[in-house]
Order: C-alpha cells, then structure tokens, then sequence
C-alpha cells in the first residue's frame, strides 16, 4: 500500500511558468478550484529567461501591421507545417493578451506617444514585439504571479509528478512527490493541464535550466496522448561560448533587432551570403538597408541577421564548420560597431540590452558596448509537443489539456522569436478556460491504488541499488549523446547510433543508486528526471529518422533539400501496445480558404 | 589542472557542519558549477536549489565567504582559491537541507500587501498612455529576481528576527513599485506604517550593497516610502488638515 497526502481539485495545473500562471488565472475566473504544482519556486521557471520580447500585431509602432500579417509570418516561419487553426487564433488573440497583462501591471517599454513600444525580431514583418528591454519573460511571470497570489490558487512549490493517472480513457489525476521531505502525493483532478515547457535538458549546449526535463511530453506519452513535430528541436542561434562554463546561456535575438550584426574571423558580415527564397523579397540588399530597417525606416527591408533562428543558426554552423568561426568556434556579434551611427551608442545599448551587458561584464569580462561578443547555436525551444485541439488544448486523453512550449502545433518547423511568450498567454488562457469547463462537466475520476504502490516502488528503487550507476553520469552521457548525434545537423547513421546509446543508457539508468534519504536530494531527483528524458530523446530521434528531408529546423545532411511531399504531413508518435514508439505520417488538413489567400497576398 | 576546495554547509534544520570538497577548476568558472561538480562527483544528494544559471530566476542565493550572493554570477577568480571558499546557505530563514533554507515567508508577505489597482482606462481604446519617462522609475524596481539577498542581509530579519512585524527590504521595493506605479490608484501608506514596519529600517544600505540587480533599494524605494509615511502622519500641516475635515489619519 503506498502512503501519500491526498489533494482534491477541479484544475490541476502542472508547471508555473507563463503558460501554467494564465491558465490557473483563467481557470480560477471561472470559478474551478485550482492546484497549482511547480519543480521550483513560484516565479522562478524558465518564462524568467526570455528576454527579446512578446509578438502581438498590436500595430504601435508600424500600422502596417495586421493579426494576418503576424499569422503569414508566423505559418512561413514554421514551413507550414503548422496547426494554421493555432496559428490563427494566436495570431488574432495575442494583442488583447498583451494588453490585458498591462491592467495586471506590467509596465512595457513606451513609444512617444504612450502607447506600447514593439521591437523588430526575426521573421517578423513589421516590430511587433511588445517588450521591457531585454527581462520581458521577468515582467510576465512577475505580473501573472502578483495577480494570481490573489485569486485563491493552491500552489505547491517544489513538486515534482512522475505519473499522470488515467480512469478508463480520461484523466483523473497526477502522483508525485515533494522534494523538501520526499513524500508522495496524490492529486485528483477533473481536468489536469500541462504546462511543463521543453526537454532543452536532454543536449549538453543549452540556454535551459534543470527543470526542462521533457516531463510534460513524457508524462502525455505514458498516459496515452500523441506527441507531434518532435523531430524540431530549434538552436537558437546566439548562445555564449565562452567561458566553457557559460556555454549555452542565451544572447538575445534583441542584440540583432537594435543593430547588431554577425561576422566571421575575416570580418565579413556572412549572413548575406545565403538568403533562402521564402525571404528573398523581405531582406535588405545592402548593409545601409538592414540598418535603416532597424532604426524603424518603414521602406528599408530587414538584414539577414534577423532572418529565421533555424537559417542562421546553420549559417553560423557553416562559418564555424569551414575555418571561419571566431577563437573558441564561434561567430562574432557586434553591437559595439553602432557607435558608428549614434552618439550615445554605449548609453543606447546599456538602456535597451541592461541584461546582456550584465551579463557579458560579469561572466565573460566583456563589455558589449566596446568589443564583438563570441556567440554560437545552443539548444533553445521545443516546438513538438503534446498534439492538442487547436481551440480547447485538450489532448487526445479526455480531460487533459497542454500549453505553451509543452504543446505542439503554433510553430510548425521553427518558432519564431516573440511567439512563445505570445504562445504562453494565448494558449494558457484557452487551457484554462477550456479545463474549467471540462471540470464542471465531470466529477472526479476513480483512483487505481495498485497504480499507485507501483509508481511508488519504481519511484523508489533508485535508493535500494548500491551506486552501480552515478545518475548525473548517466544524465550527462545522454547529453551528449544528443548534442552529438541528433543535433543542428544530422544523419540516419549518427542517429541510428544515437537510439543504440540510448538503449543502452535506459539500462543503466534503471540500475542508478542514490545515497542519502528522501530529503531534497538532488541525486534522487536527477535519477527520476532520467526517465522523461529517454522517453522523450528516443522520440524526438525516432521522428528526425522518419522526416527524410530538411525543414526549418530539421536538417538532415543525407536530405538536403527540402521535399514537397513531407510539407504535407506531421509525424505523430504514440505509445504502442508493448510500450515502443509508434510513429505515423498524419497528413495535415487542408487551409480554411481565407486564410490561404492571407497567405498567397502576404508572399 | 587546478584545484580549490570548497567548504560547504551539510547538514539538515540548523544542525550541520562544514565539509571540505577539492575539485578541478578552469577558466570561468562560477561558485555553482563547483558545486554541481561536487554534486557529480562526490555528493549526489547535496542539496542547492539553482535553476536559470544566468543570474535571471533568484534561486541560488547563498553565502560565498560570508557574503550573501548568487551562486551563478560568483565567478571564482573574484574569490581567493588559496583558501578554501566558504559555501553556506542564507541565515534570515528557517534551514532546510544543505544549502537549501526555506523562503515561503517572503511568498506569505507579498500576498498580505494590497495588489495592484489601476485607474480607469483613459484612452479611447480601452487602454492608457503613460509617458516613457514615467515607466522608468518603477522598471527598475521591476528588476527584482526576488532572491531574497536583501532580506538575508538586513539586520531586522537577520539578526532581530522580525519577520512578523517587517516586510523586509524586498518587499518594501515591491511596495514601492506599486505606490509610484503610473496606473495604480491603491494606498498601502497606512500598511506600510503599522503592519508593514517600514519605521524599522534605519537605512543602513546594507540591501542595496548585496542586491545583484544593482536596485538601488534604500534611496529609491525606502526612503521615498517613508517620506510617503512622514508626509501623511507626522507633517503638522496635514494633521491640522486631517482635525478640521475630520479625515483619518
């Protein structure tokens, strides 16, 4: 018989990040009662790391601008493999998500006029993004975090689920433990919403913390949902390289949108080199023209800098690749060259970089407003997911909702920068209100208590093994098995090679052993998270295998190119009847005319 | 390669003792991945919470050689490797495990300060304007990772345990924030007075010294809350005011 505390709710909400926070928001204003379960702290997930800002066709800046610009951006970004439905509603909602977090308090950066400043990024047609210099993701999870303390949510800080618990084909619930004394709990829930963001935890090189273990994508996995688009893990372009031990922390992509440009060892701005056909038309043609477009000259075209992360993340893999990259296997951005063009470039760059320039000055002992940084690719953004309906978010299992970086279906093939925090409050609003409903209509699903006293023993069994296996070992091997064999660009050889080492990894991680007690160990706690972590990296090889061409951020060196065929359909993984991996080819439904028309006038 | 030790607190509720680690370092290493490489190598259950490792979440606060910092932004050629580099957790809250302490107080006094109130929309949108120079006052109060270093360090927490009868530098700012916020029309000045206990800060700058975001706690935001208090409770003018339109003070 298992012992654990038993909690009763209609909503509960699994992670606190900006998709969590709006949904518990939303599900609570419909009067569901709300549990509110997070790895860390309250205000401390990884919403806080972005930094560039949030997309919302708000037209402040440029009136250009239009929800069907956003959405054509947004659906070119992503190489139409999107859920265009998502892309839509994203695209149409995200303005009045911006404006509702400023009755909340937040407090954007201003234009003269008052109104809400928004920023150039990559891929998006016109500055859309809605930002507080380069803390946005700060300014939102505080502002969702103040505002929700209030609403009478249920949080639990500092918990961790290791297993969905299903009735029949619905959800009734989620089991797992706390880390300050170890102890098991039992959550019941008429709807549970996920919201657990990505796997970034699974590569060696990334901007993402501890907590992105893949758990929301495993925990759907086992409980019976499809995952979708798993093969696009997106690099973001510009990570720190060095010192070796800030490898991966991220650079903005706002480092690009007010100026700065990429160059290799030989000074050559090399993003010019290569624009792919989809941007021909929307890219500068000269280096006086992409600077024009970032000083908000409304008829100059954006420099290639700011064309998509997946692009340019590759084109700094080719620099890199071929003896051009900087001293420690890198590129050089330079925001610094803009005291060139502006009197007060150093007081510019301190006001709308304050971060980055803290961040440099302290870790690396470079001030960006003086000399180039050295950036490289570094594991960023999932954009495959927990597949969802596009209005509801609930999954394939009745009752169980997923949003933001947890869910697919927004980015297709690559995200662009700014539609994740637009991501998070468009679809966390909808999760919270769709789960809410939900919950009225049902009761409370039945508890298996076998299911339980199995999951607690597997949780368990880590202590009775005697150290045959160090779990961080086993975490580390499997980074860099990833890093090495499924990364930026891959191949069917590496990654067969790749799905051995994870066979073999999974073996050893069931012999981990763990000293100590229950109690906030950190070891007991990496040698659970393993087991998201195979599930989802052998998922997200399986699908690379499976998608033979190369895609947005997909891209694969025996399949160059692009094929037309494989932009008809997403791969979809399941869990088959003997727990292996099913994948399919799911073709994707054809577009609502209007919006291929939006389409066909915004090329 | 080099070495350093490190002298880490273990032990669980205020009982513990140090524990000397040696471990390899290299160029630009920081305080926490000492401490992860110790994790790995010879203490898979030490207990430090961490998450952003970029100085962006707040979660690694402890005390490096007496001084309360971020594990994450301590690089360790700012320390002297000579000698071992003490690692302690913070000291104005209830430990935990390791370097781990228990900061749900900090959670419990931000819901006790009354939340934001905005004015009526006043552009024709439904929105409002507010001028650029006047977001910039209370962004750099919004700057706050909420690491809690400022209330480690502050002598009323630390030193004189009153938690119950004050809010702590941290959340001073956060009041702060809020009163100069250019949309809320709230009033936390008799809270800030009587329940919040901003008279027992005597303006040491011992918060603004350690906060790693560089908010400048005591003259921006304390001070101009006392003032706040001064203004409507020991001015005589506004006393007389308050006597003669029988308002309450």
């Amino acid at each position: 018989m298992a012992e654990y505390i038993t909690h009763e709710h209609d909503v509960v909400i699994i992670g606190a990040g900006g998709a969590g926070l709006r949904a518990a928001v939303e599900a609570s204003a419909a009067g569901a009662r709300v549990a509110v379960i997070t790895k860390s702290l309250l205000g401390k997930a990884h919403t806080v790391m972005a930094e560039g800002g949030v997309a919302a066709a708000m037209g402040n800046v440029d009136d250009r601008d239009s929800w069907r610009v956003h959405f054509a951006d947004t659906m070119r970004g992503g190489q139409y493999l999107n859920n265009w439905r998502m892309a839509e509603l994203h695209a149409k909602e995200a303005p009045d998500r911006v404006r509702e977090l400023e009755a909340w308090g937040a407090l954007f950066d201003r234009t003269s006029d008052g109104r809400i400043l928004q920023r150039n990024f990559g891929g998006h047609r016109y500055p859309r993004l809605a930002h507080v210099g380069d803390r946005t993701g700060l300014e939102m999870i505080r502002t969702l975090q103040d505002h929700g303390i209030h609403l009478g949510l249920d949080v639990f800080m500092e918990y961790t689920i290791v297993k969905l618990l299903t009735h029949g084909d619905r959800i009734a619930g989620a089991f797992g433990y706390d880390r300050e004394r170890g102890r098991f709990h039992l959550f019941r829930g008429k709807a549970v919403v996920l919201a657990t963001g990505g796997i970034g935890r699974a590569y060696k090189i990334t901007s993402n913390s501890w907590e992105y273990s893949g758990d929301g994508h495993a925990l759907a996995y086992h409980a019976g949902a499809s995952l979708v688009d798993m093969e696009f893990v997106q690099f973001h372009p510009t990570g720190m390289i060095w010192p070796p031990s800030v490898r991966g922390i991220l650079v903005t992509e706002g480092v690009r949108g007010e100026g700065g440009v990429l160059r290799n060892r030989n000074n050559e701005r090399f993003m010019f080199k290569d624009i792919p056909p989809l941007y021909v038309n929307q890219t500068a043609d000269s280096e006086e023209e992409g600077w024009r477009y970032t000083q908000g000259d409304k008829n100059a075209r954006r420099p290639p800098e700011l064309l998509t992360r997946d692009h340019v993340a590759r084109c700094i893999r080719t620099e890199v690749r071929e003896g051009r990259g900087s001293p420690h296997g890198g590129v050089f951005l330079d925001i610094a060259w803009t005291k060139e063009k502006l009197p007060n470039a150093a007081e510019h760059i301190k006001k709308k970089l304050p971060s980055m320039y803290h961040q440099f000055k302290q870790l690396a002992d470079i001030d960006i407003t003086q000399e180039p940084m050295e950036v490289g690719p570094t594991t960023h953004y999932m954009m495959g997911g927990v597949r969802v309906n596009a209005d509801s978010q609930m999954s394939e299992v009745p009752g169980l909702f997923a949003a933001g970086e947890c869910a697919a279906g927004l980015h297709g093939a690559n995200r662009l920068g700014g539609n994740s925090l637009s991501d998070l409050l468009v679809f966390g609003q909808r999760a919270g209100e769709y789960a809410a409903g939900f919950a009225k209509e049902n009761s409370l699903g039945a508890i298996d208590t076998q299911e339980l006293a199995s999951a607690e023993k597997w949780a368990l069994r880590a202590f009775e093994h005697n150290g045959s296996e160090n779990p961080y070992g086993v975490q580390h091997k499997l980074q860099d098995t990833m890093q090495d064999l499924v990364g930026i660009v891959r191949q069917e050889q590496e990654m067969q090679q790749a799905l051995e080492r994870i066979r073999e990894l999974r073996t050893a991680s069931d012999a981990v052993g763990v000293d100590g007690n229950r109690e906030y160990n950190s070891g007991w706690h990496t040698a659970l998270d393993l087991y998201n972590l195979l599930t989802v990296s052998e998922i997200v090889t399986r699908a690379a295998l499976e998608r033979k061409e190369s895609r947005g951020a997909h891209f694969r060196d025996d399949f160059p190119a692009k094929d037309d065929q494989a932009g008809k359909f997403n791969i979809v993984a399941r869990k088959g009847p003997n727990g292996e991996v099913q994948l399919t080819r799911e073709p994707i439904p054809p577009m609502r005319e209007d919006l291929q028309r939006t389409i066909e006038e915004m090329k | 390669m080099a070495t350093a030790t490190f002298r880490i607190w273990r032990g669980e509720k205020g009982q513990g003792k140090f524990q000397d680690y040696t471990t390899e370092v290299s160029t630009g290493m920081v305080v926490l991945d000492a401490v992860h490489q110790i994790q790995a190598e010879h203490a898979g259950d030490l207990a430090v919470r961490w998450n952003c490792k970029a100085g962006k979440c707040g979660s690694c606060s402890a005390e490096i050689n007496g001084m309360p910092k971020l594990m994450c932004m301590t690089r360790l050629n700012s320390l002297p490797l000579d000698q071992p580099v003490t690692v302690e957790p913070m000291k104005a809250f209830p430990h935990m495990r390791d370097l781990v302490t228990d900061v749900s107080w900090n959670y419990k006094v931000k819901q006790r300060i009354p939340k934001f109130q905005p004015r009526k929309p006043d552009a024709e949108d439904g929105t409002w304007r507010i001028a650029p120079e006047d977001v910039e006052r209370v962004q750099e109060f919004r700057k706050c990772i909420e690491c809690y270093l400022c209330q480690d360090v502050c002598h009323v927490l630390r030193d004189h345990q009153m938690h119950e009868q004050f809010i702590g530098p941290r959340f001073l700012v956060f009041a702060a924030a809020l009163e100069m916020h250019p949309l809320d029309v709230g009033d936390r000045v008799e809270e800030l007075r009587k329940q919040f206990g901003i008279g027992l800060c005597n303006i040491t700058k011992c918060c603004t010294k350690v906060c790693p975001e560089g908010i400048t706690i005591t003259d921006n935001a304390i001070i101009p809350l006392k003032e706040l208090v001064v203004d409507r409770y020991f001015d005589p003018l506004s006393k007389l005011f308050r006597v003669f339109s029988h308002t309450k003070a």
